[in-house]
């Protein structure tokens, strides 16, 4: 090769390399908080850049006025109001208007309603929305361990969507190209692009399976732990960074993943998260299956969508379908405040996978 | 001291880049030269730092001691000395020393007229070190992201440094540089053996030589780089590794502040198979 085409070859090469680099990557300035003791590297990096439309993505609605609490309570001015009965009637219609905005802003009552009889249960999305509401209840009431006081409203996940943007189904095996039977070696939204295993929710999510894979020995023979194992967990954790907008030493110091002792606070935090969203899925949206299955591509009357995933089970909910790419989601902003009629959601009867539209 | 027998060839006069005749002289086999003087100073001053550093630290205990840089909070301002302030000064040493030992090679290379080779190759380690404590801190604002000294304290600040981008090993130019370092001892551990099994033959057997080393890799692999070419190789594969190791830590953070994973979202949706 003469020199003439060896430099045309560089110049090429450096030509791509250029238009890589200054297309995929980042630059400076950027912004980083301290997240332990100074030299330890733990705490957030973040493109400052790349904030106000992260801000602007996760902005609270404004709320109504709030009602008057006086007055004949829903049940006596109401047929048929089984979950919302002890709120006086202008709060009953106040958080009617509120959901109707959150969920079906283009739909409107019809959505759940049969708006010639109101009281009627025959659109099946009304029983759904019931046993969304005792569950956003229980999220406020006895998860306080990972909502804290600032809790979640029907907004937090739907964001003016019938269906949540962010859900997970169970996926179906994959055998394309390198994959193994578990999704792996083909990189996955679900994990942060990377090529672990692509559905790391059914097992620990839906699942109470045990996220380890710390050794307790270090010699071989009796270790539980194996590179399998890891890479599971690993899946599940790139999952929680990419969904918080985080990164692992958010919760983690690295030098030792599972001592709780050298771990930050929102460890804890997201552990109880973990319980949660099982709690969620097990107790609420499974035993909905049944209705969904009935109507898998919503109510008669539209919007269409699916209801269940490629393996006949409901979507169901993950890290991001709350938090959707920041650590506190919808910024932090104490919604719930603003909604004391959903903390006055009648727990009883429950309701699940028999609950039939009457 | 006396001298050996070569060593009267390697005593040059002149070649120096600074001081002229003045510190052009040695002490027993050991050339001093302006760059000389300064490296022991810095040097002895940085040592006694980190000995002021381990005392005021709380341990003796090799493994533990630990000079961590200031807060974040301090930005690109100095630290007051027990806040970090003594790793601010531990690196302008270690600096000062590891830039005059490159001098220092330098002149010894105009003495003995040969290429910069040596310098050139020792100043990429130290590149390496100003990209991890200098450049990058610069780049992020604040020096509190320099790696601490200690022994433990610097692998958890590796690990952690890791972990702020999920998956390092999707870090482009880190699989650039374990590529090369494993390469490198590829073609080390090649030549190695090609060279120990030319100069040690069976018993009976003359020692080998060069043909008969450049036909073993012919006949291995069709072709042979050659006794000269190797080391070239070698220096390439090496340096390549050092400087693709700086290029990796520095972009982590300055020009990209997610996962790496996701970095690699443009290969994926490249139209061709998106």
């Amino acid at each position: 090769m003469s020199r003439f085409s060896l430099s045309i070859a560089a110049f090429v090469v450096a030509l791509l390399g250029g238009v890589i680099f200054v297309t995929t990557f980042e630059r400076p300035p950027v912004m980083s908080v301290q997240g332990g003791f100074r030299g330890l590297s733990m705490g957030e990096v973040q493109n400052p850049r790349m904030i106000p439309a992260r801000l602007a993505a996760n902005q609270v609605p404004e709320a109504s006025e709030a009602a008057d609490t006086t007055g004949p309570r829903a049940h006596e001015a109401y047929q048929n109001v089984q979950v919302l009965r002890d709120v006086s009637e202008a709060q009953f219609n106040r958080i009617m208007l509120a959901m109707t905005e959150w969920i079906a802003p283009n739909q409107g009552c019809g959505y759940c309603h049969n708006v010639e009889n109101m009281a009627s249960d025959e659109v099946y999305t009304k029983v759904v929305a019931r046993r969304m509401l005792q569950m956003t209840h229980k999220i406020n009431s006895e998860w306080a361990t990972h909502v804290g006081q600032t809790g979640v409203t029907c907004y937090t996940c739907h964001r003016g969507n019938p269906v949540p943007t962010m859900v997970w189904s169970t996926e179906p095996n994959s055998r394309a190209g390198l994959q193994s039977p578990r999704g792996q070696n083909h990189p996955a939204a679900s994990v942060g692009e990377s090529s672990l295993p692509s559905d790391p929710f059914t097992p620990f999510l839906l699942g109470d399976q045990q996220i380890r894979n710390i050794s307790t020995t270090s010699l071989p023979g009796r270790n539980s732990q194996n590179i399998m194992t890891t890479e599971w967990t690993y899946a599940l954790m790139m999952h929680m960074s990419t969904s918080l907008g985080v990164n692992c030493t958010h919760c983690h110091n690295s030098r030792s993943f599972a001592e709780w002792a050298q771990s930050p606070p929102a460890r804890t935090t997201a552990w109880h998260g973990i319980r949660m969203v099982r709690d969620i899925n097990m107790s609420y949206i499974e035993p909905l299956k049944p209705l969904w299955a009935r109507n898998p591509n919503g109510p008669a009357e539209g919007p269409h969508g699916p209801r269940l995933g490629a393996m006949g089970d409901p979507l169901k909910v993950n890290c991001a379908t709350c938090h959707q790419g920041v650590n506190r989601p919808l910024n932090g902003a104490p919604m719930l405040r603003d909604f004391p009629e959903l903390k006055q959601v009648n727990q009883g009867p429950l309701r699940s996978a028999d609950a039939t539209p009457r | 001291m006396a001298m050996l027998s070569f060593e009267r060839k390697y005593r040059v006069r002149g070649g120096t880049l600074i001081g002229g005749d003045l510190f052009d002289f040695w002490i027993g086999p050991f050339y001093v030269g302006f760059f000389g003087v300064t490296c022991a100073f810095f040097s002895f001053v940085g040592t006694a730092l980190i000995l002021y550093g381990a005392a005021i630290g709380g341990t003796w205990n090799p493994w533990l001691i630990n000079i961590a840089p200031p807060d974040l909070k301090y930005g690109l301002r100095l630290a007051p000395m027990r806040e970090g302030g003594l790793w601010q000064m531990i690196t302008i040493c270690a600096i000062g020393a590891f830039v005059s030992w490159a001098l220092r090679q330098a002149e010894i290379s105009r003495k003995l007229g040969m290429g910069y080779h040596i310098p050139i190759a020792y100043g990429v380690a130290v590149f390496a070190y100003v990209t991890l404590v200098v450049i990058r801190p610069v780049l992020m604002g604040a020096w509190g992201h320099g790696f601490p000294y200690g022994i433990w304290s610097h692998l958890d600040w590796v690990s952690n440094v890791g972990y702020q981008y999920l998956h390092f090993h999707y870090n482009p130019a880190h699989m650039i540089a374990v590529t090369f370092f494993f390469t490198t001892v590829l073609a080390l551990s090649l030549h190695g053996a090609l060279v120990l099994s030319a100069l040690n033959p069976p018993e009976g057997e003359p020692v080998k030589t060069a043909e008969h080393e450049n036909t073993f890799f012919r006949d291995l692999i069709g072709y042979s780089i050659g006794t000269l070419g190797i080391h070239r190789l070698g220096l390439f594969l090496a340096l390549s590794a050092g400087i693709w190791s700086a290029i990796c830590i520095v972009i982590s953070g300055p020009f990209w502040t997610r996962g790496w994973p996701e970095w690699w979202g443009w290969w994926l949706n490249l139209p061709i198979w998106r």
